[in-house]
């Protein structure tokens, strides 16, 4: 390979990488920083790519709005503000469940918004999807590789931009009153803390950053249809956020890079390994592959690579994994 | 053996949270045929000490030993075939099971002897006979803790450890219950119970111990500890609530301090 | 109208059998199994594989499209795998449990062995629908322009029955009673000599008969693909919340009102949106009922 087809699968790969990444931040706001378990993760990144793909695109014959052909800067933030929209609206109606009802809620919202993408043509073209999505500074050169650097430039300053906004976020007392909220509702409710009002905002914020996180996507690939917001979506990113270290914003960076890494490699090497035949089963084999992965991950590094910085005081928080003095549970 | 040990607790460590004991090399004896009461501020460790003897929270270090078996080596589900029953404080009964069947569930060792237990327990409890079909979690109060106490009897104990059997009941209820345990100790089970009612604890017991800071503090029979000046300050006179709150530990751990034991 | 009815009731058979599962391990082992539509999906296609073996087609009795083949097939692929379920359990969850791993550990590590079950069975069984016999079954009108299968009737019968033995083993045998002790009060039931860990097991074995009847039929009523457990899923959990969560009965009650809501959501116009028209339903009651319908406040 040489050098110059390097740079092009590299900048390739981090592109696709730093999408992740920017999902695995917003995850890393609920799940990691206030213990929101959200399984609709696929669902807030679906909303932000729609949203990017109709606000930038072109005019489709067959769809009610369209052809407003706006800056991309424009469709990044009109998918922000769109998931975090949709964000509000679940958020208010599933964080008042317990916490396993929200698991199982949020995995309604998913599928029943890529249900909504598949069947509201009108609005999303259904299977067909929406196309010829555009990419900013494409017409500066013709070379794709030169684009892709171009549109890297943005993912990393998207990253940066949301990685220093959630550190700020978390450092400051509203971040303390989160964690606070994570490891004793009781006690945060006892300090006169509205903590439905919190996991709210944090719900929110989380649900827009995935959304940024469709619309790099969209305006990447220029073309999205409803198969590229399937339920696995979630469950990489919640790998990688486990993997990188939850609770630890550098570490959602880098579980998207490493997992990434991981899981389009061993895409590449089972295809290089298995006979030709049985190519076709080459993505169950991965997906089991991960799977063990995650369940092994679990059972013997709960904590990921990077463990989340003790900002609240280290006595008041048990060994990692443990819930809590559940002498109740039915343990054997 | 009358008189012999039935249970041998020595300097137990334990607790709820790693690194965080509340037990701290506590030693009991409990003699058969007795009714022993612990007494003590709260925070002392007498429930820490009950969970940890049945199993409930493990031990960390020291030894407690039932009829000379190492209760360490058990499984929480084995303590009641060797013949050790226990009444938690709250949460003692299946509230929505009926009360025959809390006390099947009470048999679950020994289910052949189920009719003739259920009739035995029935006659010490009147009340429950008569309400045998209803949800547990109907029952009134005095009813439940005597469901409770019930249950445990069913598996046949040798000893019975209750933790705080009159929290929650009128004084009069109260008695009845401490009544009751009476004719359960007549009937050939040892006890050993937590109590914050102290006075009408001692007064159906035969020893007592007063624990502080997770270890035995005083001990003695019921009758010297009821005639006590200390205990009588801290437990039985009008200082009693102030116990009660943990006030009254602080003051009485800084008179005895950390050096005594 | 009787025919969304009929159609809904159907649906809501095989609902309630796979959500009898998901109810029991939400209750005594206390998370949502994510990986339950698999159990079903592994099940049916082990009847697939059992009726594939014997060779003689599925059989019929009277104007039932199924007979003993298909009958015999489900001891053998229940006690196939309940073993998988069983081994999965000693392998992944007890070793969390004994580590204390909170509940949406637990969750995680459902999800990601829900996604390894599908692709196995991709795997082993291909992607594309199977079916147990190619067969043109029979409809009749049983009320007034509403039509049923014979084979449908059978399905709601055999879910019926398996519910009332479900009633009378919670109620009168022991285990059933242990059961229920260790989904009230896991400590209380330790207490008492109950061995959580033998609780544990018969839980997982009856969820686990159960989910393989419900995918048995659904394959047979409709076909086998390694996603028809994961499609309900979001169907089960719907009336496993709707009953009210710590309830099994309601958990029945549930199934039968999402099968309902479903079939009316066709009958509107909405059949591509069903699975979200029930979901969000279920949503609106629990903003007005957060314990579900039959459930008591936490």
């Amino acid at each position: 390979m040489d050098f110059l087809s390097l740079l092009s699968f590299l900048t390739f790969f981090l592109i696709v990488a730093s999408v992740y990444s920017v999902a695995c931040l917003g995850l890393n706001m609920q799940w990691g920083f206030t213990g929101l378990f959200n399984v609709g993760v696929v669902g807030f990144f679906a909303i932000g790519a729609y949203a990017s793909a109709i606000l930038t695109g072109p005019d489709y014959p067959d769809t009610l709005l369209g052809g407003f052909g706006l800056p991309v800067i424009v469709g990044f933030a009109g998918a922000v503000i769109a998931a975090g929209l949709a964000g509000l609206l679940v958020g208010f109606v599933t964080l008042r469940l317990r916490e396993d009802f929200l698991a199982i809620s949020t995995f309604g919202i998913a599928i029943s918004i890529q249900l909504v993408a598949l069947n509201f043509s009108r609005l999303t073209r259904g299977p067909d999807g929406l196309y010829s999505l555009p990419k900013p500074f494409s017409g500066v050169s013709t070379s794709v590789l030169v684009d892709n650097l171009f549109y890297l430039a943005i993912c990393a300053v998207s990253i940066g931009v949301v990685y220093w906004g959630l550190e700020r976020m978390v450092r400051s007392p509203w971040g303390r009153v989160l964690r606070a909220i994570r490891e004793d509702e009781t006690a945060a409710l006892a300090l006169g803390k509205n903590v439905f009002r919190y996991r709210l905002q944090a719900f929110v914020v989380g649900c827009a950053v995935m959304g940024l996180s469709g619309a790099l996507y969209a305006n990447f690939v220029g073309f999205i249809s409803p198969q590229d917001f399937i339920p696995i979506f979630t469950f990489q990113v919640f790998i990688m956020l486990i993997v990188g270290g939850s609770g630890n914003n550098l570490g959602a960076i880098l579980g998207g890079v490493v997992v990434w890494a991981l899981w389009s490699g061993s895409g590449a090497l089972i295809a290089g390994i298995l006979p030709p035949t049985i190519q076709t089963q080459a993505a169950s084999v991965r997906i089991v592959l991960i799977g063990l992965g995650l369940v092994l991950m679990l059972l013997y590094r709960p904590a990921g690579i990077l463990r989340e910085k003790r900002i609240v005081s280290q006595e008041a928080r048990l060994p990692d994994g443990v819930a809590g003095g559940r002498a109740a549970g039915p343990g054997d | 053996m009358p008189g012999g040990n039935i249970l041998e607790v020595r300097n137990v460590v334990s607790g709820y949270v790693p690194t965080l004991p509340i037990l701290n090399g506590v030693s009991l004896d409990v003699k058969v045929g007795e009714i022993v009461t612990l007494l003590g501020p709260n925070g002392a460790g007498k429930s820490t000490l009950i969970k940890a003897i049945a199993g409930i929270l493990k031990v960390w270090s020291g030894t407690a030993h039932f009829l000379g078996r190492d209760l360490t080596k058990f499984e929480t589900h084995d303590l009641v075939r060797e013949g050790l029953g226990y009444v938690p404080q709250t949460e003692n009964v299946f509230a929505k099971l009926s009360v025959e069947e809390n006390l099947e569930i009470g048999c679950l060792v020994n289910r052949k002897e189920y009719p003739r237990q259920r009739e035995r327990i029935f006659e010490l409890f009147p009340d429950l006979a008569r309400q045998r079909s209803l949800a547990a979690g109907k029952l009134s109060g005095g009813q439940r803790q005597m469901l409770a106490v019930g249950r445990a009897l069913m598996a046949n104990p040798k000893l019975l450890m209750l933790d705080e059997p009159s929290a929650g009941l009128s004084p009069k209820l109260a008695q009845v219950v401490f009544s009751q345990l009476l004719k359960v100790r007549d009937a050939g089970v040892t006890i050993l119970m937590v109590e914050q009612n102290a006075r009408a604890a001692l007064q159906i017991s035969d020893r007592g111990y007063i624990l502080a800071e997770g270890r035995e503090h005083l001990q003695g029979d019921a009758a010297s500890l009821l005639d006590n000046p200390e205990v009588g300050e801290l437990f039985l006179g009008a200082k009693s609530r102030l116990a009660k709150t943990g006030l009254g530990a602080k003051s009485h751990l800084a008179k005895t301090g950390p050096g005594k034991s | 109208m009787m025919q969304f009815v009929l159609n809904g009731l159907v649906l809501a058979s095989t609902i309630a059998l796979g959500a009898v599962g998901l109810s029991m391990t939400y209750n005594i082992l206390r998370f949502a199994n994510f990986a339950h539509g698999e159990v079903i999906a592994i099940g049916a296609y082990f009847s697939l594989a059992v009726v594939t073996l014997i060779g003689a087609g599925v059989g019929s009795i009277g104007p039932i499209a199924f007979g003993w083949p298909l009958l015999v097939s489900l001891p053998i692929s229940i006690f196939v795998t309940s073993m998988i379920i069983l081994l999965v359990d000693a392998l992944v969850f007890r070793q969390l449990r004994n580590k204390n791993a909170t509940r949406i550990t637990l969750i995680m590590a459902a999800f990601g062995l829900s996604l390894m079950g599908r692709s196995l069975i991709t795997l082993f069984a291909g992607g594309d629908p199977k079916y147990y016999e190619f067969s043109i079954r029979k409809v009749f009108e049983l009320f007034p322009g509403a039509k049923i299968g014979p084979d449908e009737l059978a399905v709601m019968g055999i879910a019926a029955s398996a519910f009332i033995g479900l009633y009378f083993y919670l109620s009168r045998t022991i285990m059933g009673k242990s059961m229920r002790a260790v989904a009230e009060n896991p400590v209380l039931a330790r207490i008492n000599g109950i061995d959580t860990r033998q609780v544990i097991r018969w839980t997982w074995i009856i969820g686990t008969a159960f989910a393989t009847v419900g995918g048995t039929f659904l394959g047979h009523i409709e076909q086998l693909r390694p996603e028809m457990g994961f499609d309900l899923l979001l169907l089960m959990f719907a009336a496993l919340i709707l009953g009210g969560a710590g309830n099994l009965y309601g958990t029945v009650l549930g199934a039968i009102l999402v099968g309902l809501i479903d079939s009316m959501s066709v009958a509107i116009g909405l059949s591509a949106y069903r699975a979200a028209v029930v979901f969000m339903v279920i949503m609106l009651i629990l903003l007005v009922r957060p314990q579900g319908l039959l459930g008591e406040k936490a």
